[in-house]
């Protein structure tokens, strides 16, 4: 008996949190929606969509905790933090925030919160989350330099007709494509 | 009612701050819903086998530049105030190219190592750890190149409709009919690279293609609405501005102005060139009413915050058609001269002695003044001595409006 109303709680628990896997969504219907919210974005605030210039507000917060100072005399940390600013008063940090726990409820709706490493089969656990780590540095870099991430510029740029955006975007891939045939390892 | 809206100012920025919340709630769950947590399935796209990065990413974009193109040709949304990301060439290509690169090592883009990490995925977590250091690397080394960063291909607010003077409605459709040829290849690679089953694809996407088609020729038929239609949209809101006299500006505030360095005075003048040669103010830019116009797209491409824009005629009624035209097309921050250049001598030319005012009644709208020669801005008083003029009294006008955010969108 007293097993039993320990287990229960513990069963309905997982219960909630092990749904059953769904599959993903159509490609096309996944674009289409993706394309409403884009748009539902432009139409009701004039801003599009992004990602990194919401996590780049989160690095100079901290920044400007650490060392006010470097910020105030740093031109590029200057205009989201300089003086009495603060970095997260700004549209992108709670885009950022309401991305982080969409992705984690439809997660959840579709049984797909695990942890887990999704790598290729060649290579280590380690070495997959040492190439995401440098991956992500990488992309991080760029993205500032390009003024935004695939979010930021491709998606947001490309619907709004931006020359710059869609020269974006074709460098992205070309990238992308340039480098994959040597890094088909990590991959495949 | 026009969109889109000024959440901060009409609902405060809790609301507007709980709007974005909602939006980005949304934007994570169709990139998880899609399969963008997976890495493995991302970085597929560069091998051919699986093309949802690409479906998925120009579904999104042609499904929003439809909607957005209809709704501005319906007259319903404002383009001109819509966050356009601006132009820089060469940062914008070469940040794309490394961006592609750790695209293909790390597996993820900013926007899906969110979704990644949400839902537990430990490589998920790294590539926002390893973003997160490369974001304070680029912070930490941006002053190396700050010039290049900041000028090198700078072209400000530049479209596709800019460049290639191609109606929109052209463009919305060429780029509908590209991203479906895309597909079509895209789906012909996953049959040869990831021997994908073509015959099970759901037949409803031929309708969906045919019915963005559709939707991008009615982006034609509708067209983008004239100067006129915005006016007549704006015109409840901003004849009231006119008959207030909050925007024409005392010659003494124009003057003031002009030595401001706290903000960036754009002088256009709107006469016609014979009366601009006989006298200008210094620093004023000619340009004729009929072609105010054409000077929207580089006045919205530039958008300095501290921007102000002062339209001159001889009195205020071509000055007021000139305002007019600026407004309808979301220029902020315009102002027309009080009284005109009319005023402006009858204020700062009372002891040039040579200029004579005419002692008979003249046409509104044409100079009161007689001139000895065509000297433009040579007179005396087109550049007033700041000594003599140091004190000036008027009831300044000027307010700067920032209609949105100066940060502006993407991932500014």
């Amino acid at each position: 008996m007293t097993v039993q109303t320990q287990l229960q709680p513990t069963s309905r628990w997982q219960k909630f949190w092990k749904r059953p896997t769904k599959p993903y969504i159509h490609p096309y219907a996944g674009g289409i929606l993706l394309g409403i919210v884009l748009f539902t974005a432009f139409f009701l605030t004039g801003n599009g969509l992004g990602a990194s210039g919401g996590l780049n507000r989160f690095v100079v917060w901290v920044q400007d905790a650490i060392s006010p100072q470097h910020v105030d005399t740093t031109p590029y940390l200057l205009k989201m933090a300089g003086g009495d600013k603060d970095p997260l008063d700004d549209w992108i940090v709670p885009l950022v925030i309401g991305t982080i726990v969409g992705g984690f409820a439809s997660g959840w709706f579709g049984g797909r919160l695990k942890i887990e490493t999704n790598k290729g089969p060649r290579i280590s656990k380690r070495q997959r989350w040492f190439f995401a780590f440098a991956g992500g540095a990488i992309m991080g870099y760029g993205a500032r330099m390009a003024r935004g991430c695939t979010s930021g510029q491709a998606l947001s740029g490309g619907a709004t007709l931006s020359v710059g955006s869609w020269l974006f975007m074709f460098a992205v891939f070309a990238g992308a494509y340039a480098l994959a045939y040597f890094v088909r390892r990590l991959w495949n | 009612m026009t969109f889109p809206l000024n959440l901060e100012a009409l609902f405060g920025k809790p609301i507007m701050f709980l709007v974005f919340g909602l939006i980005g709630f949304a934007f994570g769950f169709v990139l998880e819903s899609s399969g963008f947590g997976n890495s493995k399935k991302l970085a597929a796209q560069f091998y051919f086998k699986d093309m949802t990065v690409l479906k998925v990413m120009f579904g999104a974009i042609i499904t929003a530049m439809v909607l957005i193109f209809l709704m501005v040709g319906l007259g319903v949304l404002d383009y001109n105030q819509i966050w356009v990301n601006p132009t820089y060439l060469w940062s914008g290509i070469v940040g794309g190219l490394i961006m592609g690169v750790g695209f293909i090592v790390g597996g993820f883009c900013p926007g899906t190592s969110l979704v990644g990490m949400a839902t537990g995925k430990i490589d998920g977590l790294l590539f926002v750890l390893g973003g997160l250091f490369g974001i304070f690397l680029f912070g930490e080394t941006e002053k190396f190149f700050d010039n290049w960063w900041q000028n090198s291909g700078y072209l400000g607010r530049f479209t596709l409709m800019d460049w290639l003077k191609v109606p929109t409605g052209v463009i919305v459709l060429a780029i509908v009919v590209m991203a479906i040829l895309a597909f079509f290849a895209a789906e012909q690679l996953e049959k040869f690279f990831g021997k994908r089953d073509l015959t099970k694809e759901p037949k409803k996407r031929a309708f969906a293609a045919i019915a963005l088609i559709g939707l991008a020729a009615l982006v034609i038929l509708v067209g983008t609405p004239t100067t006129e239609q915005k006016w007549d949209k704006v015109a409840a809101v901003k004849e009231p501005v006119l008959e207030n006299r909050d925007v024409q500006i005392d010659p003494a505030e124009l003057y003031k102005t002009l030595y401001d360095n706290r903000l960036k005075l754009t002088l256009l003048d709107v006469r016609n060139e014979a009366d601009y040669n006989l006298f200008h103010i210094r620093g004023a830019q000619n340009v004729l009413l009929s072609e105010v116009k054409s000077l929207v797209p580089g006045m919205l491409a530039h958008t300095a915050s501290n921007g102000v824009t002062v339209v001159v005629s001889n009195d205020e009624a071509t000055a007021t058609q000139a305002w007019k035209v600026l407004t309808a097309e979301s220029v902020p921050n315009v102002y027309i001269l009080g009284g005109g250049i009319n005023g402006w001598i009858d204020k700062f030319g009372k002891d040039e002695t040579i200029i004579q005012k005419v002692n008979f009644p003249v046409p509104d709208d044409q100079l009161q003044y007689i001139f000895p020669a065509a000297l433009g801005d040579r007179y005396e008083c087109a550049d007033p001595n700041p000594i003599e003029n140091e004190q000036l009294e008027f009831t300044p006008k000027i307010k700067l409006q920032m209609k949105r955010d100066k940060s502006g969108g993407g991932c500014g």
